[in-house]
């Protein structure tokens, strides 16, 4: 029997040295039809994976119909909204976006899935193997994600807006207008909030990587906790005004704290802030763990 | 080409690729050996830069291949696990990946034509079955027309006909100039298409050789020999570096030596012959010989 059969050792000095083939072809690299990988490159196979999916479109529908639905049915219903010094216009508008809380879910959906999705079916392989630079992967899912999420919610707010400024006056209610203080900022912001709380659902998704884990934990932030937050002793709740849903809250107007309350654009940037700690975690589990 | 280099990678307690040193050359199909748990997918990750090596090197065409310029010119690779996204259809499961190296839908057209997709190219992958899966992901490795490429397991769920493709397309691609590493447990399979081989067992290099001097150095062929005179035929054929064995009945297992010069022996001495048949060893054969003490799941074993 040769030497050869020397399993779990190390190869063995007698095996004949690795035959290293008959000088083959000496490489003239082969064709390729593959050129360099670059930002916008990967930014474009990103969108083909979000625009071909069914459920960015079902979510987005979903979302769509709950802020505008839910807008035109507050406005249409109960006493007619009249603006006085305790009732700005501004809050009025506020009151027809509560849709935006539940749009919120539907499309934090659609974040956690960017990842989680490609974790859960495994595409996340094919994903950076080809891509082995991987951030470029992430940065590029928040991209095409803002460049879907921001024009949607943008037409949603002001569909939302318009439907129900026309119902409330049609009810004998006050005309609410544009440019009435506030009111721009609320209706822009309730877009602006709705895709930063995407991204947060995205670095989610990157983070806890399977989509149960991923969806619970953003349920548990966004809908759970203020709603058990409100309910604790005043005392314990000084933290209230900077949870996610809070400080973004303010910048549309549905905040739910009593607490001081932060500044519109204050709150907005804590919830930014929360934004981009979580998308730079899962930059760096991305970059430094095995996939 | 690939080269490997003292690659070693655990997780938590168990130690998957141990000390791994290889190198595939370009121009042959390089056949990727060892039983279940040897190491061999692990080792292909790290190839692809999916999992991260502990320590050592793997070096993808002379380069660090998560640094590489052009990643899909370089590298082409299916992993055993599925890779792609059960709610795209399998031209936009393609057409994704092609982006992101500027690749032109025609030529996403024409593997998918080439992986015999054609008529599903529009169908959700969910929907596949293994073979169609399968070769989902050899289109998928294609698709860049890369230097190298990487095929783990590729004619699992294959039909022949599959099988076949397969064959030729690993050869072809070699033929190109191309570095071609393959895994297979299909030992026959790999007979047919591979010239250089690499076995692994238990995460470490055992072997890396031709086809041809792995199955020559790896199992002794021996002839069969059928006589009444055992006990004559045996003495005279003794010598040094010939083993005759006697297993009680009227069959010899010889080895070091060939059928003529037996039968001329037998002949010469007036000794009655009824069979002489000379035994091959086969790659299959030559592969449980080598792994047999490497392997980490023997199927049915005993409690």
């Amino acid at each position: 029997m040769s030497a050869i059969t020397r399993p779990g050792l190390a190869p063995s000095p007698s095996i004949p040295s690795p035959v290293i083939p008959s000088p083959v072809i000496p490489s003239p690299a082969p064709a390729t039809v593959a050129g360099p990988v670059s930002q916008v490159r990967v930014v474009r196979a990103e969108w083909t994976k979000l625009r071909a999916l069914r459920s960015t479109w079902w979510c987005g529908l979903t979302a769509a119909v709950l802020i505008v639905g839910l807008g035109a049915a507050i406005a249409g219903s109960g006493t007619p909204y009249h603006v006085t010094p305790g009732n700005t216009a501004a809050m009025g508008i506020s009151s027809a976006l509560l849709g935006v809380l539940f749009a919120q879910l539907v499309l934090g959906v659609v974040g956690v899935l960017s990842f989680s999705g490609e974790y859960g079916t495994g595409m996340i392989r094919a994903t950076l193997a080809v891509v082995p630079s991987r951030l470029p992967v992430l940065w590029a899912k928040v991209i095409v994600l803002v460049g879907l999420v921001l024009p949607v919610t943008v037409l949603c707010a002001f569909a939302d807006f318009f439907t129900a400024a026309a119902i409330e006056s049609s009810r004998g209610g006050s005309a609410i207008s544009l440019t009435d203080p506030g009111v721009l900022r609320t209706v822009a912001g309730a877009s602006l909030y709705l895709t930063v709380v995407v991204i947060i659902g995205l670095a989610l998704g990157a983070l806890l990587r399977k989509t149960a884990a991923g969806l619970s934990a953003f349920a548990a932030v966004f809908f759970v906790l203020p709603i058990v937050v409100n309910a604790l002793p005043h005392n314990l709740t000084g933290f209230a005004p900077y949870l996610p849903s809070n400080a973004g809250g303010e910048l549309w107007g549905l905040s739910m704290t009593s607490a001081h309350a932060l500044s519109p654009w204050t709150g907005f940037a804590v919830l930014c802030g929360y934004a981009v700690v979580l998308t730079a975690a899962a930059a760096w589990r991305l970059r430094h763990r095995d996939a | 080409m690939i080269e490997i280099d003292g690659l070693t990678k655990r997780y938590g307690d168990k130690t998957a690729v141990d000390g791994l040193s290889f190198v595939v050359q370009p121009g042959v199909v390089t056949g990727f050996l060892g039983p279940n748990g040897a190491g061999k997918s692990t080792t292909m990750r790290m190839i692809a830069g999916l999992d991260r090596p502990d320590s050592g090197t793997v070096r993808v065409n002379g380069k660090h291949y998560p640094h590489a310029a052009a990643p899909m010119a370089e590298l082409g690779i299916l992993l055993d696990a599925r890779s792609v996204h059960p709610g795209l259809s399998a031209r936009n499961n393609l057409l994704a990946l092609a982006r992101t190296a500027g690749i032109s839908r025609r030529r996403v057209d024409e593997v998918i034509e080439l992986a015999g997709l054609a008529e599903v190219a529009g169908t959700r992958a969910g929907g596949f079955s293994l073979g169609m899966g399968q070769r989902l992901g050899v289109a998928a490795a294609l698709l860049g027309q890369p230097q190298t490429v990487v095929l783990d397991e590729p004619v699992n769920g294959l039909d022949p006909d599959g099988v076949r493709w397969i064959r030729e397309l690993l050869k072809s691609l070699a033929a190109e100039g191309r570095t071609v590493l393959v895994s297979s447990h299909l030992m026959s399979e790999m007979a047919q298409t591979a010239t250089q081989l690499v076995v692994l067992g238990r995460g470490k290099l055992i072997t890396e050789a031709s086809v041809e001097d792995f199955v020559n150095h790896a199992t002794t062929s021996a002839v069969l020999v059928r006589t009444p005179e055992t006990v004559r035929l045996g003495q005279l054929l003794a010598a040094p570096g010939i083993t005759v064995i006697n297993d009680g009945t009227d069959l010899l297992r010889v080895s070091g030596t060939t059928a003529a010069q037996i039968g001329t022996a037998a002949w010469q001495a007036h000794l009655p012959v009824y069979e002489l048949t000379p035994t091959h060893a086969s790659l299959e054969e030559a592969f449980m010989q080598v792994t047999k003490d490497s392997i980490d799941y023997h199927a049915g074993a005993t409690r």
